[in-house]
């Protein structure tokens, strides 16, 4: 296979998480500014250093404006592209762009949000569905569950399969102390717990929490010279076809079977080299979809696949090891800690939860009802 | 009246035919395919749509019951037998098996009028 040129030309040499869980007293853009302060600090660089700027939030129109204001940068490049969950995973892709062109040399991309202590629920500037609104749909519940539904229908999947989705997620939490939601649970409690849109209940749902997150990319070459432990940009694609879930055209495959098989041809990789499977999980459904698209199994078997703990900590294939959006957290936006979950991983920083040579991670975001899907690749020094 | 006959929108004009009492639903001439929501072209780049009657029948491609406290609706997604699919609910009932034979009716609510469905009855067992 002939290597993509884009393959392991930057890298992320700094990260910082900031509010995870509750932040109380703190703005959005507050809570994104201490990330980004941690993250310059972490990459040994200087703030007025970062010339290129890759944000998306869901509380600013125009959010690398805002951004720039607040932290006082005069960026030569930036973006704003909003594919909501999925945007951060798509940033990678474009700071790699941006600083494989010459047109930037310090990529900054960060996200922050206070939604929970702002109302404790989700927050979306997008707009309804004329042609949706009649029917009152409550989304994004509504057309999870409706994937839901069909792959149930279609494949056997199970409420109780959909359960050892949440309890492998709790299971990872409860090694993260960051996690926001921590401790017992079990799956009579999960299967038990109110029925929100069927067959999806308030257990199947992503948090809703406070966080920040930001990453700084250079280009490899430079990554050497700084003092932290590079992690490389190793591929990156997207794929999206709808906005809205009546425009989906198969409700149980979602384009993350397009996108993900893209990155991993840039990156040189498959499913087997995987060490670390960080998947975009607001509802339970989304990590089978994502399990079954990515290709760690046939379409049509993630239930079966996601039984008996295979993805629970000590299991067979290491995902969302952070806890998830289903028990970490989740501000909203939730792709910028996958990649954050990805990066400590590969640096083997995080404790207790450490997986044994993680060398390769997946970090695969969605955005709007199972729309967009980005799905980015990357890798220790090892893999170059 | 003046009005009336000044071209206005797919969306619009959609939602004129429904005031009617009418499902109507696009087709490009040139290529016979069908096309919901209403819209200005076709997935395969027709712009020559014309309006005609949706047939009102369908099955049910999947379906969600969303439940509150202030009470229980079902959303459910139909694909009509031209092939196209749609956004709707089946009021009558609180939920139907995937795959149910269902026909349609216009339904005038607070807000307007909208499409909804029923089982047919031969088909519901």
């Amino acid at each position: 296979m002939s290597q993509h040129y884009l393959r392991g030309k930057t890298a992320i040499v700094g990260m910082a998480t900031a509010g995870i869980g509750e932040a109380p007293g703190f703005s959005a853009m507050e809570l994104l500014g201490q990330a980004a302060v941690g993250a310059v600090a972490d990459a040994g660089v200087k703030l007025q250093d970062i010339d290129g700027v890759f944000a998306a939030t869901s509380s600013h129109a125009f959010p690398t404006m805002s951004v720039v204001e607040y932290l006082g940068l005069k960026p030569k490049f930036f973006d704003g592209t909003n594919v909501g969950g999925s945007s951060f995973e798509m940033h990678l892709l474009q700071a790699t762009l941006a600083l494989e062109a010459g047109l930037c040399d310090v990529a900054l991309v960060c996200y922050g949000s206070n939604q929970r202590t702002a109302g404790g629920r989700l927050v979306s500037m997008s707009e309804p569905q004329w042609h949706e609104t009649p029917y009152k749909p409550r989304h994004p519940i509504t057309a999870y569950s409706l994937a839901a539904s069909r792959h149930m229908a279609q494949f056997g999947t199970t409420r109780e399969q959909l359960a050892d989705v949440a309890l492998a997620a709790r299971g990872w939490a409860n090694l993260n102390p960051e996690a926001f939601a921590r401790g017992p649970l079990t799956k009579e409690q999960i299967l038990s717990a109110r029925m929100i849109s069927d067959p999806l209940t308030a257990a199947d749902c992503c948090l809703v929490t406070d966080g920040a997150a930001a990453v700084i990319l250079v280009r490899s070459d430079r990554a050497r010279d700084l003092p932290g432990k590079p992690v490389y940009f190793l591929g990156a694609a997207g794929a999206n076809y709808h906005r809205s879930i009546v425009a989906m055209p198969d409700l149980t495959t979602t384009a993350a079977a397009e996108s993900g098989p893209r990155a991993m041809q840039m990156a040189g990789i498959n499913q087997s080299d995987i060490d670390l499977a960080m998947l975009y999980d607001a509802f339970t459904i989304n990590t089978i979809l994502f399990l079954e698209d990515l290709g760690f199994c046939p379409k049509g078997e993630g239930g079966n696949f996601v039984e008996g703990g295979r993805i629970a900590p000590g299991g067979e294939l290491a995902v969302n090891t952070n806890g998830g959006g289903l028990s970490c957290v989740h501000p909203g936006m939730y792709g910028l800690f996958l990649i954050t979950e990805a990066v400590a991983q590969i640096r083997g920083d995080v404790g207790e939860r450490q997986l044994t040579d993680c060398n390769l991670a997946l970090c695969h975001g969605n955005g709007g009802t199972l729309s967009s899907q980005c799905t980015a690749i990357l890798g220790s020094a090892a893999t170059l | 009246m003046d009005t009336e006959t000044k071209p206005v929108g797919p969306q619009a004009t959609y939602e004129r035919y429904l005031a009617e009492g009418r499902f109507m639903i696009q087709r490009a001439i040139s290529t016979g395919e069908y096309v919901f929501w209403p819209r200005v072209v076709t997935p395969q780049g027709a712009a020559d749509l014309e309006w005609v009657t949706a047939g009102g029948t369908g099955t049910v491609y999947a379906i969600t019951v969303n439940r509150t406290r202030h009470g229980s609706w079902n959303v459910a997604l139909i694909d009509l037998d031209e092939g196209v699919r749609m956004m709707s609910t089946l009021p009558a009932i609180e939920t139907a098996p995937i795959g149910a034979r269902v026909k349609a009716r216009i339904e005038t609510t607070e807000d307007g009028p909208r499409v909804v469905f029923d089982l047919i009855e031969e088909d519901a067992a």
